[in-house]
C-alpha cells in the first residue's frame, strides 16, 4: 500500500507527538481559521455586534502552545487573549460559544454581558481576559499559586502581547510568579503591532525574552509560525513547570496579518511585510510539513477541512437566529448577594 | 470576658477563620515573618506556615490579582495593603478585574482586601487616607468599615465568609485606642449590610462610620448637656448602604448631620443625602448637613491635620446649628 510505504520512509515525528496528534493539531488550526472566516461574514452582515478581532497568521502559535497543556476537566489552565481563539478551542471552547459571544446572544457563555473571546470555563481550564492588558498575568499567578498550595500537579499558561509587556501588571505579575516559583508558562507574542504601534516604539530591548531574563526566568525565542517548534518549546516549559521548577517564558515571533480589528485597514503596515509574511503562513507551512514528511496524506487534511466546514455551518445554524438577552437580565449577578441590582424608580412609570 | 483592643478583635477574627477554614490564606507585604506593619498578623506564619501567610513583593496589583485568581479556584484569600493608601496601585485590578468578574464571566471571587486607613495620627498625605469613595462607585465590591472591637471581629469574619469581594477598612487610630470586653466561646458575626444604632436619641441624627463614630459619640455627650438628644447611627457597611436604618433614624429625629473623615466632594455624605432626599424628603425639618474633612490632601503638621480633619468640636458646632434650625 502506498500509504504504508510512505509512512515507513517518513522521518520520525518530533516532540513526542504521534500521527493522530498531528492531525488533531491541524484540525484546531483549520477550525480557528474557518471560524474566523465565518465571523467575518457575519460581521459584514451586521450580525456580529461589536468589533471583530482576527488572529490570522497567529493561529499556529496559539494552537501549538495550548496543545502542550494537559486538557480536560480540572487539568491545566490557560488565559487566552483576543488573538488566541485557537488556544481557547484547544482547551474545549466550542465554536457555537464563540459565535454566540460575538452575536451577543442570551445563550452565550456571558449572557450577552461580554464580548468575543472574553469568557471562560473554570472546569475546562480557561479564563476570559479583560481589556486591561497585562492584568491576566497576576491573576494567572494566583491560579498557579493555588495549584502549588494545593500540591496539584497542574500548570497554567498565560499569553502576553508585545505591547502589553509595557504594562505594570505584566511586570508585577511576572515577578510575583517568579518569586513564588509558580507553575506558570508565559507565551510572549511578538506580532509586530500593538494596535498601530511597533515594538521599536514600545520598548528598547530586541526580544521580549530579554525582559523575562531580568526576573530570573528562563526564556527562549522561537519561530511563532512554526507549529511544531512552538509546541516543542511550550511542552518543555510546561513539563518544567509541572516538575516544580517555576516560571518559563517562551517568546513567539509572528506577525499580525490583519489590522487591530476588522475596522482597521492597517495602512501603517508596509505592503512588503504583509507579502513576506503571507508566504510564511503557519497553517500552509504545517500542511506542507505534514505532506512532505509523509506524516499525513493530502486527503486526510482535506477531509478535516470538510468536517470543520460542516461543524461551523451547524454551529452557525444552531445560534444565528437566537434571541438577545432580555433587557432586565442586565441587573442580575453583580453580586452573589443580593442577586440583582435595584431597578430605578423612573422605569415603567408610564405603564 | 477579656478586654481586648480593636486590633486584637480583628486578629482574633482572622485567626478563627484561618483555623476554621483551610481555604483562607493571607498575602501581603511583611505580613509573614514580621507580622505586618501594625502586627495584625503577628505569630500567624508560625501558626499556619509560610504557604498560608505569604510575604509578597511590593506589588499591590499582583497581590490583588493573585488573590482573585486563587479565589476563582475556591480559595478564600485575605490580601493586606500595608497602608490602605496603597490600594490605589491596585485600583485597576479591583475595579476592572475583581468587581466585574461575577457579572461578566460568572467567576466567583470571594476575597477580602484589608488595610489600615485614616488619619489623626500625623501620617501625612500617604498614610492617612480614607479610600472608600473611590470604590463606593464600583458595582461588584462591598465595603465594610468597623468602629468597635466587636465589629472589627464580626465584620472580618463575615467578609471572609462572603461570596463577594469585600474591602475591609480598619482605622489605625482605633487599633489600640479602642478596647472592649469580648465574650469567649461565643462566635461573633456582624452581618454585612447592617448599620448599628451607637446611641439612641430623639432630636437629631448623626450618620457616620469609622473613627468619627467615637468623635460623634463624644459630641453627643456634650450636646446632651445642652439638652440636645442625639442619635448616632454607625453605618458599619458602606456598600451596600443600609437604607432602612438610615430612613428609620431620619423619620425618628427629622434632622440629619452626616459626619465622615473623608474629604467632602464626592464623599459618601453626598450619596446618603440623595437617598434621604428621594425616600424621606417630607420627614425633614431642616437641611441635611455635612461635617467632613476639608477638600485638601491630609497634611502632616499637627496644626494642619487637626484643622483639616473633622474634630469633635466641629460636630458639636454643626449639630447645635442644626438643632436650632
Amino acid at each position: 500500500m502506498p500509504g504504508s510505504t510512505s509512512a515507513s520512509k517518513a522521518p520520525p515525528i518530533p516532540a513526542g507527538l504521534n500521527r493522530d496528534q498531528l492531525l488533531e493539531i491541524y484540525r484546531f488550526l483549520r477550525l480557528t481559521r474557518t471560524l474566523e472566516e465565518r465571523l467575518t461574514a457575519l460581521y459584514k452582515q451586521s450580525k456580529v455586534i461589536g468589533g471583530l478581532f482576527r488572529s490570522l497568521g497567529q493561529e499556529g502559535e496559539s494552537v501549538a502552545s495550548a496543545y502542550a497543556l494537559e486538557r480536560g476537566r480540572h487539568r491545566d489552565f490557560l488565559s487566552p487573549l483576543i488573538r488566541n481563539l485557537g488556544s481557547l478551542l484547544v482547551m474545549g471552547g466550542k465554536p457555537a460559544q464563540i459565535l454566540r459571544q460575538y452575536m451577543a446572544k442570551d445563550q452565550s457563555p456571558t449572557r450577552g454581558r461580554e464580548l468575543n473571546v472574553h469568557f471562560g470555563d473554570l472546569e475546562m481550564g480557561f479564563l476570559g481576559q479583560i481589556s486591561h492588558l497585562g492584568d491576566m498575568v497576576p491573576v494567572m499567578a494566583g491560579i498557579t499559586l493555588t495549584f502549588k498550595m494545593r500540591r496539584e500537579p497542574r500548570v497554567g499558561l498565560v499569553y502576553i502581547g508585545d505591547g502589553a509587556t509595557s504594562t505594570g501588571a505584566f511586570h508585577e505579575g511576572l515577578n510575583f510568579a517568579a518569586v513564588q516559583r509558580c507553575p506558570l508558562v508565559v507565551i510572549g507574542e511578538y506580532n509586530g503591532y500593538a494596535y498601530s504601534t511597533t515594538p521599536e516604539r514600545q520598548f528598547a530591548v530586541k526580544n521580549l525574552a530579554d525582559k523575562a531574563k531580568g526576573y530570573g526566568i528562563p526564556a527562549v525565542t522561537v519561530d511563532g509560525n512554526d507549529v511544531l517548534a512552538v509546541y516543542e518549546a511550550a511542552k518543555y516549559a510546561v513539563d518544567r513547570a509541572r516538575m516544580g521548577k517555576g516560571v518559563h517564558f517562551v517568546e513567539v515571533k509572528t506577525f499580525r496579518m490583519k489590522g487591530h480589528a476588522e475596522h482597521d485597514d492597517q495602512h501603517y503596515v508596509a505592503q512588503a511585510d504583509i507579502e513576506r509574511w503571507a508566504k510564511n503562513d503557519p497553517i500552509e507551512r504545517y500542511w506542507n510539513q505534514l505532506l512532505t514528511n509523509g506524516w499525513a496524506e493530502e486527503q486526510d487534511l482535506k477531509d478535516i477541512d470538510s468536517d470543520v466546514r460542516d461543524e461551523i455551518d451547524q454551529a452557525t445554524d444552531a445560534c444565528v437566529n437566537e434571541p438577545l438577552p432580555p433587557a432586565e437580565s442586565a441587573l442580575k449577578d453583580v453580586y452573589a448577594d443580593p442577586p440583582a441590582a435595584e431597578r430605578l424608580w423612573f422605569r415603567g412609570m408610564n405603564g | 470576658m477579656a478586654e481586648v483592643t480593636f486590633l486584637e478583635g480583628l486578629r482574633q477574627g482572622l485567626r478563627e477563620e484561618m483555623e476554621r477554614d483551610e481555604r483562607v490564606f493571607i498575602l501581603g507585604e511583611d505580613v509573614g515573618a514580621y507580622g505586618g506593619a501594625f502586627k495584625v498578623t503577628e505569630g500567624f506564619q508560625k501558626q499556619f506556615g509560610e504557604s498560608r501567610v505569604i510575604d509578597t513583593p511590593i506589588s499591590e496589583a499582583a497581590i490583588v490579582g493573585a488573590a482573585a485568581g486563587a479565589a476563582h479556584l475556591g480559595m478564600r484569600p485575605v490580601a493586606e495593603m500595608q497602608f490602605i493608601d496603597f490600594i490605589s496601585c491596585a485600583y485597576d485590578m479591583l475595579t476592572n478585574y475583581v468587581a466585574t468578574a461575577r457579572y461578566r464571566a460568572g467567576l466567583p471571587t470571594p476575597m477580602v482586601v484589608r488595610g489600615p486607613c485614616g488619619g489623626y495620627v500625623r501620617g501625612g498625605p500617604f498614610h492617612s487616607q480614607n479610600p472608600e469613595a473611590a470604590f463606593f462607585h464600583t458595582p461588584g465590591l462591598k465595603i465594610v468599615y468597623p468602629s468597635t472591637v466587636r465589629d472589627a471581629k464580626g465584620l472580618i469574619k463575615s467578609a471572609i465568609r462572603d461570596d463577594d469581594p469585600v474591602l475591609y477598612l480598619e482605622h489605625k487610630w482605633l487599633y489600640r485606642r479602642i478596647k472592649d470586653q469580648l465574650p469567649e466561646g461565643e462566635e461573633i458575626i456582624t452581618p454585612i449590610g447592617s448599620a448599628r444604632i451607637a446611641r439612641e436619641g430623639k432630636g437629631l441624627s448623626i450618620i457616620t462610620y469609622g473613627a468619627t463614630v467615637w468623635k460623634s459619640l463624644e459630641a453627643a455627650e456634650t450636646l446632651e448637656k445642652d439638652g440636645v438628644s442625639v442619635e448616632v447611627l454607625d453605618l458599619r457597611t458602606l456598600l451596600p448602604l443600609d437604607d432602612d436604618a438610615i430612613i428609620k433614624t431620619v423619620k425618628k429625629t427629622n434632622k440629619v448631620l452626616i459626619v465622615h473623615e473623608d474629604t467632602r466632594t464626592g464623599g459618601l455624605a453626598g450619596e446618603i443625602t440623595a437617598r434621604i432626599n428621594e425616600k424621606a424628603f417630607e420627614w425633614l425639618d431642616g437641611p441635611i448637613m455635612r461635617v467632613t474633612a476639608h477638600d485638601v490632601p491630609i497634611p502632616y503638621a499637627p496644626t494642619l491635620e487637626d484643622f483639616v480633619l473633622p474634630q469633635t468640636d466641629d460636630i458639636v458646632t454643626a449639630a447645635r446649628w442644626l438643632a436650632d434650625y
